[in-house]
C-alpha cells in the first residue's frame, strides 16, 4: 500500500438549490431552501408532494441526443457532473495511461424513471414494445458503465448500493483503488433521481418520508417537530487522484484529501443493542489518524426522525462531548439524495475546507431535548477555520458510513 | 496489511437443486437444468426458456413474513447463508460481530417483485400516475434492494461493513472480490459474500428479447445453452444464489475450519467500449486476468482449470477465447476451459458467485465440470472446452472470469490450500 494519499481535485454538483459546485455553494451559504411541490409529474393525488427537484438541470442541454435517448435522468446527471468535475480538476482523460482511470459510483435505484416507461409498455402494450435500451438503462451499474465509456476509463470499476450510506462507501472504494495502486485517478460519487410516479409511490410506502405539506415544516432534523425527510434528486461526482501523480501532472486544483473511512451495520432493532454509528465514526477517525478534537465540523446524516436523530446526537456527544464540534446538515435545503447524498455532503465538506465556512442547517428551530447537546449551525453560515471534516451517512435498514476529509497543501 | 483470505463455508441455490451437494451433482454430471419457463406465462415472448430453481421457501425454513416481504432473490440468499454458516461452523459472537461484514452482489435487485407490483399499481399498464393505495409496505425496499445485504447481516449477526455490489453480470465475482479486499486490508476479519438474482420475470425476459440476446430454441430447452458450440443462438436466463464464508487464513486455522480454497487474486477492468458490445480482441478481460494472476502470484502454467464466462453468445465466446490466449499464451491451448452456464443458464449478477462455488468444488473433488451441449465446436473457438463429460484431474489453481453489460470484465483466482499443513 502506498503512503500517498487520495486527493480530491474536481467536483461536479447537481442539487435542487444549485447546479454546478459554485452555484450550489452560494445557495447553501444563503440558506436557499429549494424544497417544493414536485413538478416532474402531477403529484396532486399523492399523500406526499414535496421534493428537492433539480429544476435547473436538463440533460439535453449538455448531452447529445444519442445519449439522452438511451439513458435515465440519473445517468444524465452522472455524465454531466463527471464532465464538470473533470474540467474542474483540469484533467484530460486522453493523457492518462490505459487502466489508470476507473469509475466507482453509488446508486440506490438505478435508472428508475426509464424503467417505469418500459414497465408501462410491457404491461400496457406487450412485451414486444419494450425498448432495446431497457437491458442497460435501468440497472444499477449504468452510471459507472456510461461514464467509463464516455471517457475511456478502463480501470477497476464498481457500483455500490447502500441507500444513503452507499455513496460514502463508493468514494471509499475509489480511495482504496488509488491506495492499492489499481488506479491513479478515480471518478466517484453518485447521482440519483426517483422523481417519477413509480418512484414516488415507493417513497409513499417509506414511513421515513415526511407527510407535512409545507416546505419549511417537512424536513427539520433534530427539531421537536421532526417528522421525516423529503426526497431530493441530484448528487455529486468527485475526481480523486493519487497525490503523487496529481503533483506530477502539474498539481493545480485540490480540495483536500480522503483521509479516513469506516462503515458498520446495526443489529436488528429487537436486539435492543442499539446503533453502531459511534463505532463507524471512531474507526473512520482512527483510519484518518485524527483525534476527535481535531475535527472542525460534522456533516450529519440528519435523518429527521426523532429516534434516528437522537441516536446520531448520542453518538456525536459520546465522541466529541456536549457541543464539542459544530454540526450541520445543509441537505435540509434540497432533501435526501440516496446514492447521491453522501457524495454531495463530501463535496460540501470539501468546499467548507476551501472557504473556512460552515453552511447552515435550515428549517430546524426548536431543538428536541435529546439533541440539545449538539452545536448545530442553524440559519446562518458560520465562519471558522475548517481543516478536517467528518461526514456521516446512514442507509435504510441499519447501514452506517463515516468519512473524514481534510485539507491538503497546494 | 496483506492478509490471506480463505473460503470456509458455502451455500448454493441453483437450478437443479438447493444445496451444495445437489449443485455439484448437477454440474459434474453435465446435466442441463434449462426448461420451458414455468414462473410466469411466457407465451408470446421470443425466448420462453430458462434454468429455474425449484424453490419452496417454507421447506427451506423461511418464515411467512420473510416469504411475504422478501424478493425471491433475497430468499435465495438467506437460504444460502444458512447453509454457508452451518458448513463453516463459524460462530459469530458479539466480539466477532463488529469484525464481520457482508457483500452481496446482484445485477437487477428486486426486479421480480418490482415487475409484479408495477402491474398492480398501474392497473396493468393503464395508469401512468400509478396508484398509491395498493402499494405493498416494502415497495421502497424493492426499489433500493439493500435487504439483500441487511437480511444477511441480521441473520448472521454481522455488524461490520455491509453493502450490495451491483456491477451487472460481474456482480457475483465483484462482490467476492470486494470482500476479499476488505479482509485483506484489515477492514473485516470475516465476510459473508456472494450474490443472488431472480431475473426470470416478464420485464427481464422482454428486455433481452428486444436485443435478441437470449436463445429462441424454445422447442429444445435442454440444449439451448451451448457455449462455444457452432449452433448456439444466445444465452439462456437462469436464477439462483451462492454465499460464502470468507475469513482470514489465520482465523480459519485457529479454529481448525475446513478450507475449500484460498481467494488469492481479484481484478476488474472495463472495456469502455459499448454498454452491450465486446471488442473481439478480449484485451480488457486479458488485463483483468493478468492483474488477478499477478496478485495471486501464479503463472499461466499454474492454472489447472479456467472457469469461463461462457454465456453462449457468439460475441462472448470469441471474446473470451481471445482473452485467454492473450493472457496465458500457448498454455491456454493445454488447459481445460468450461462453462457452467451450459447447465445453469445465466443468472446475471448471481452466476459469478455460483460459478466460484463450482470452482471451489472442482478443487475439493479434483474434477473439472464440463461444458454441456458442446457438440460442434465453433471453429473460431479453438481451446479445450471439456465437452459433455467431467474430467477427473488434479485441480489446485482455478481462474474464473466474468463479463457483462457496462463493459465490466472481472477475474478471480482460487488456490487449493491442501499441502500446506497447519
Amino acid at each position: 500500500m502506498t503512503a500517498s494519499p487520495a486527493v480530491v481535485t474536481g467536483l461536479g454538483v447537481i442539487a435542487a438549490n444549485g447546479v454546478g459546485a459554485e452555484e450550489y455553494w452560494e445557495a447553501s451559504l444563503a440558506g436557499k431552501n429549494a424544497i417544493g411541490e414536485v413538478s416532474a409529474f402531477d403529484s396532486s393525488s399523492y399523500p406526499i408532494r414535496l421534493a428537492g427537484e433539480a429544476r435547473d438541470f436538463t440533460g439535453a442541454d449538455h448531452l447529445p441526443s444519442r445519449l439522452t435517448k438511451q439513458t435515465d435522468r440519473a445517468t444524465q446527471m452522472s455524465l454531466v457532473a463527471t464532465e464538470w468535475a473533470l474540467a474542474d480538476a483540469g484533467v484530460e482523460p486522453e493523457t492518462f495511461r490505459d487502466y489508470d482511470m476507473g469509475v466507482v459510483t453509488s446508486s440506490a435505484a438505478g435508472g428508475y424513471g426509464f424503467g417505469q416507461a418500459e414497465l408501462q409498455k410491457l404491461w400496457g402494450q406487450g412485451s414486444e414494445f419494450v425498448s432495446v435500451y431497457q437491458s442497460y438503462a435501468w440497472f444499477y451499474a449504468v452510471n459507472t458503465g456510461q461514464v467509463s465509456i464516455r471517457h475511456g476509463m478502463r480501470g477497476s470499476n464498481s457500483v455500490l448500493v447502500g441507500e444513503q450510506a452507499g455513496g460514502l462507501d463508493a468514494v471509499a472504494h475509489a480511495r482504496r483503488n488509488i491506495r492499492n495502486d489499481a488506479a491513479t485517478l478515480m471518478v466517484t460519487g453518485g447521482t440519483e433521481t426517483t422523481l417519477c410516479p413509480w418512484g414516488w409511490v415507493a417513497h409513499v410506502a417509506d414511513s421515513r418520508v415526511s407527510r407535512k405539506s409545507q416546505a419549511h415544516e417537512a424536513y427539520l432534523p433534530f427539531d421537536v417537530e421532526a417528522s421525516g425527510h423529503v426526497p431530493g434528486e441530484g448528487g455529486a461526482i468527485l475526481i480523486t487522484e493519487n497525490a503523487d501523480t496529481w503533483r506530477a501532472r502539474g498539481g493545480g486544483n485540490v480540495y483536500g484529501e480522503l483521509a479516513g473511512h469506516a462503515s458498520t451495520f446495526d443489529p436488528p432493532p429487537e436486539s435492543g443493542r442499539g446503533s453502531t454509528l459511534d463505532r463507524a465514526v471512531l474507526n473512520a477517525l482512527a483510519d484518518a489518524g485524527v483525534t476527535p478534537d481535531e475535527v472542525d465540523v460534522v456533516f450529519a446524516d440528519a435523518a429527521g426522525l426523532p429516534e434516528l436523530d437522537a441516536a446520531e446526537a448520542r453518538a456525536l456527544t459520546k465522541i466529541f462531548g456536549p457541543s464539542g464540534v459544530p454540526v450541520t446538515a445543509p441537505k435540509t435545503m434540497f432533501g435526501r439524495l440516496y446514492g447521491g447524498g453522501g457524495p454531495l455532503d463530501l463535496a460540501t465538506a470539501l468546499l467548507s475546507i476551501r472557504h473556512d465556512t460552515i453552511p447552515p442547517t435550515t428549517n430546524t428551530q426548536v431543538r428536541a431535548a435529546d439533541c440539545a447537546s449538539l452545536d448545530l449551525v442553524l440559519g446562518e453560515p458560520r465562519r471558522s477555520e475548517v481543516r478536517t471534516a467528518l461526514v456521516i451517512a446512514r442507509g435504510y435498514g441499519g447501514f452506517n458510513a463515516a468519512t473524514v476529509v481534510r485539507d491538503h497543501p497546494h | 496489511m496483506n492478509r490471506r483470505v480463505v473460503i470456509t463455508g458455502m451455500g448454493v441455490t441453483a437450478p437443479g437443486g438447493v444445496g451444495t451437494d445437489d449443485y455439484w451433482k448437477l454440474i459434474s454430471s453435465g446435466t442441463s437444468a434449462t426448461r420451458t419457463i414455468s414462473l410466469f406465462n411466457a407465451d408470446g415472448y421470443r425466448s420462453r426458456i430458462a434454468a429455474e430453481v425449484d424453490f419452496e421457501p417454507e421447506f427451506h425454513g423461511l418464515t411467512p413474513l420473510q416469504i411475504r416481504r422478501l424478493d425471491r432473490g433475497g430468499q435465495f440468499a438467506l437460504v444460502c447463508l444458512r447453509e454457508a454458516i452451518a458448513d463453516s461452523g463459524i460462530e459469530i459472537d458479539e466480539a466477532l460481530a463488529a469484525r464481520t461484514g457482508v457483500s452481496i452482489g446482484s445485477a437487477i435487485g428486486a426486479s421480480t417483485s418490482l415487475d409484479q407490483e408495477y402491474s398492480v399499481v398501474s392497473d396493468s399498464g393503464r395508469d401512468w400516475l400509478v396508484g398509491h393505495t395498493d402499494v405493498v409496505p416494502q415497495l421502497f425496499e424493492y426499489m433500493v434492494p439493500v435487504r439483500f445485504a441487511s437480511d444477511i447481516a441480521w441473520e448472521a449477526g454481522a455488524e461490520g461493513p455491509a453493502t450490495v455490489i451491483s456491477t451487472g453480470c460481474t456482480s457475483g465475482l465483484d462482490a467476492v472480490g470486494y470482500a476479499f479486499e476488505l479482509i485483506r486490508e484489515g477492514s473485516a476479519d470475516v465476510m459473508l459474500a456472494g450474490a443472488t438474482d431472480a431475473p426470470i420475470t416478464p420485464i427481464t425476459v422482454a428486455c433481452f428479447d428486444a436485443i435478441r440476446a437470449t436463445s429462441p430454441r424454445n422447442d429444445d430447452p435442454e440444449h439451448a445453452s451451448r457455449p462455444f458450440d457452432f449452433d448456439r443462438d444466445g444465452f439462456v436466463l437462469g436464477e439462483g444464489a451462492a454465499v460464502f464464508v470468507l475469513e482470514t487464513l489465520e482465523s480459519a486455522r485457529r479454529r481448525g475450519a475446513h478450507i475449500y480454497a484460498e481467494v488469492s487474486g481479484f481484478a476488474g477492468r472495463s472495456n469502455a467500449y459499448h454498454m452491450t458490445g465486446l471488442k473481439p480482441d478480449g484485451r480488457e478481460m486479458a488485463e483483468a486476468i493478468d492483474a488477478a494472476m499477478r496478485q495471486a502470484r501464479v503463472n499461466a502454467e499454474d492454472i489447472d482449470y479456467i472457469n469461463a464466462h461462457g454465456s453462449s453468445t457468439k460475441q462472448n465466446d470469441r471474446h473470451e477465447t481471445a482473452a485467454f490466449k492473450r493472457s496465458l499464451g500457448d498454455v491456454a491451448y493445454h488447459r481445460p476451459v468450461s462453462s457452467l452456464k451450459s447447465m445453469l443458464g445465466h443468472s446475471l449478477g448471481a452466476i459469478g458467485s455460483i460459478e466460484l462455488a463450482g470452482c471451489a468444488l472442482a478443487i475439493e473433488h479434483d474434477a473439472v465440470p464440463p461444458t454441456a451441449n458442446l457438440e460442434t465446436r465453433d471453429p473460431e473457438c479453438d481451446l479445450d472446452y471439456v465437452p459433455l463429460t467431467a474430467r477427473d484431474q488434479p485441480v489446485n489453481t482455478v481462474l474464473s472470469v466474468g463479463s457483462g453489460f457496462g463493459g465490466f470484465q472481472s477475474a478471480v483466482v482460487l488456490n487449493s490450500y491442501r499441502g500446506e499443513a497447519a
